[in-house]
């Protein structure tokens, strides 16, 4: 078996990473999971949270918002935003946060408080706030 | 005839009209490279996605609880028409061939009986239909404050056109734009993309795909995927249109600079010509003058 496999990370407007991968972790909906050489096939949407990719090299972490990942002979992330690590800073971040708590405020009022889709946008606004705790960041925003 | 101050004026205002197109010109190059760049960066997630979703497509298709963007509503009746055009002029045919293809689609659509409604992206497309099917419109995306598409500006149109779908105003969606062939060749285009469409070509990839899990079930995934689906194409939509934009554009004002300086040419061997006569002219009344002395 071989050692790396070929991992692509492409968002709509560009390619960030095309790169030969030891290991790949992945927030999936359903739960993080780490990808290596051989894994079996899986297609899973993404929810937002930390990328992280094993080189040879190194290891390189992206922020991704969401978006799926097919793993099968090579592993390919579609994110629907991807910033790399190094580049999310407060400003980025804190644009994020706001984001998803529109999303859940509107969820909130259009559903008329469903359970379902309430549920699902206050995960999303948990998890991004999450992905702030784990790189540093300070969501700026009280908690639900 | 014109006098000769009549023709240096001409002269000199088609050549600061050359130096405008020629300017136009060199900034659609500088544009169009930058647009054919930014589409070619956004394929191979679209084609990604686009397989992905094929294959996805194809398991669950058939199942009576497949997602109404894959199936449809069942019905045709009610067509929206997306027509995708530039927000500036003088860029050749750009506009009117995607306007003249929307034209005949609604047309034929309202032969078959069918009530058309249209949204439409790109101020152009929105004037040039006006007169005629003013009474159809359903909605206008403005990109005019838009310097460089981004993928949130192809969201907000998805967003806009799946709010309409759930509200049930139209069943089947088909976006108008040209596609970019080459610098000289955008060809308009037509495609559906609610409900989502798939190339056979892709049905066949999925065929010989490994056999995938996934995560959460199928269905969850085709559902949270369908709406991306949607915003995608639009984005490859958009950013074709923007390179066949560009290259239009280059291409009409490279033929405007080339007219321009014909004309001068023209304009200038009229006035040398007419300056001679009128030397001649002056010569012959000294010469006749001093004869008659």
């Amino acid at each position: 078996m071989a050692d790396t496999m070929q991992f692509d990370l492409v968002s709509p407007e560009r390619s960030l990473l095309s790169t030969q991968a030891k290991t790949v972790s992945i927030p999936g909906t359903d739960g993080d999971m780490t990808a290596g050489p051989g894994h079996a096939a899986v297609i899973t949407t993404l929810r937002p949270g930390i990328l992280k990719v094993e080189t040879e090299k190194g290891t390189e972490e992206f922020v991704v918002t969401g978006g799926f990942a097919e793993i099968g002979t090579t592993m390919t992330v579609l994110a629907e935003r991807a910033v790399p690590y190094a580049d999310m800073t407060q400003e980025t971040y804190e644009d994020l946060v706001r984001e998803a708590q529109a999303y859940y405020k509107k969820v909130v009022e259009e559903t008329e408080n469903e359970p379902g889709p309430v549920d699902d946008a206050a995960k999303l606004l948990q998890d991004m706030v999450a992905v702030g705790g784990h790189i540093g960041l300070d969501p700026k925003q009280p908690n639900f | 005839m014109p006098s000769l101050k009549d023709l240096k004026t001409r002269i000199s205002s088609v050549k600061s009209t050359r130096k405008i197109t020629k300017a136009m010109q060199m900034v659609a190059a500088a544009k169009l490279r930058r647009a054919q760049d930014a589409a070619e960066m956004a394929r191979p997630y679209s084609e990604r996605f686009n397989a992905v979703l094929g294959s996805l497509a194809a398991s669950v298709g058939g199942s009576p609880t497949a997602p109404k963007l894959l199936s449809g509503t069942g019905k045709d009746d009610v067509q929206l028409l997306v027509v995708m055009t530039a927000e500036r002029g003088l860029c050749g045919g750009f506009n009117s061939s995607i306007v003249k293809a929307a034209r005949a689609a609604i047309a034929k659509l309202k032969a078959e009986g069918k009530t058309v409604k249209i949204l439409t992206v790109g101020k152009k497309g929105r004037e040039q239909l006006a007169r005629e099917y003013g009474s159809l419109f359903v909605g206008h995306v403005d990109l005019s404050e838009v310097k460089k598409i981004g993928y949130a500006d192809a969201q907000s149109i998805a967003k806009n056109l799946l709010d309409r779908f759930d509200e049930g105003e139209f069943d089947v969606a088909t976006i108008f734009y040209a596609k970019f062939e080459t610098v000289i060749s955008q060809v308009p285009t037509a495609q559906q993309i609610i409900p989502a469409e798939f190339d056979a070509a892709e049905g066949d990839d999925a065929g010989a795909s490994p056999l995938y899990e996934y995560e959460p079930g199928e269905e969850a995934i085709l559902a949270d995927l369908l709406p991306r689906g949607v915003s995608t194409q639009i984005f490859s939509a958009l950013l074709e249109n923007a390179a066949s934009e560009q290259g239009a554009r280059m291409s009409a004002m490279d033929n405007a600079t080339r007219n321009a300086g014909e004309m001068i040419d023209k304009l200038t061997i009229e006035y040398n010509r007419s300056r001679q006569a009128v030397i001649t002219n002056e010569l012959i009344e000294i010469i006749s003058g001093a004869e008659a002395l």
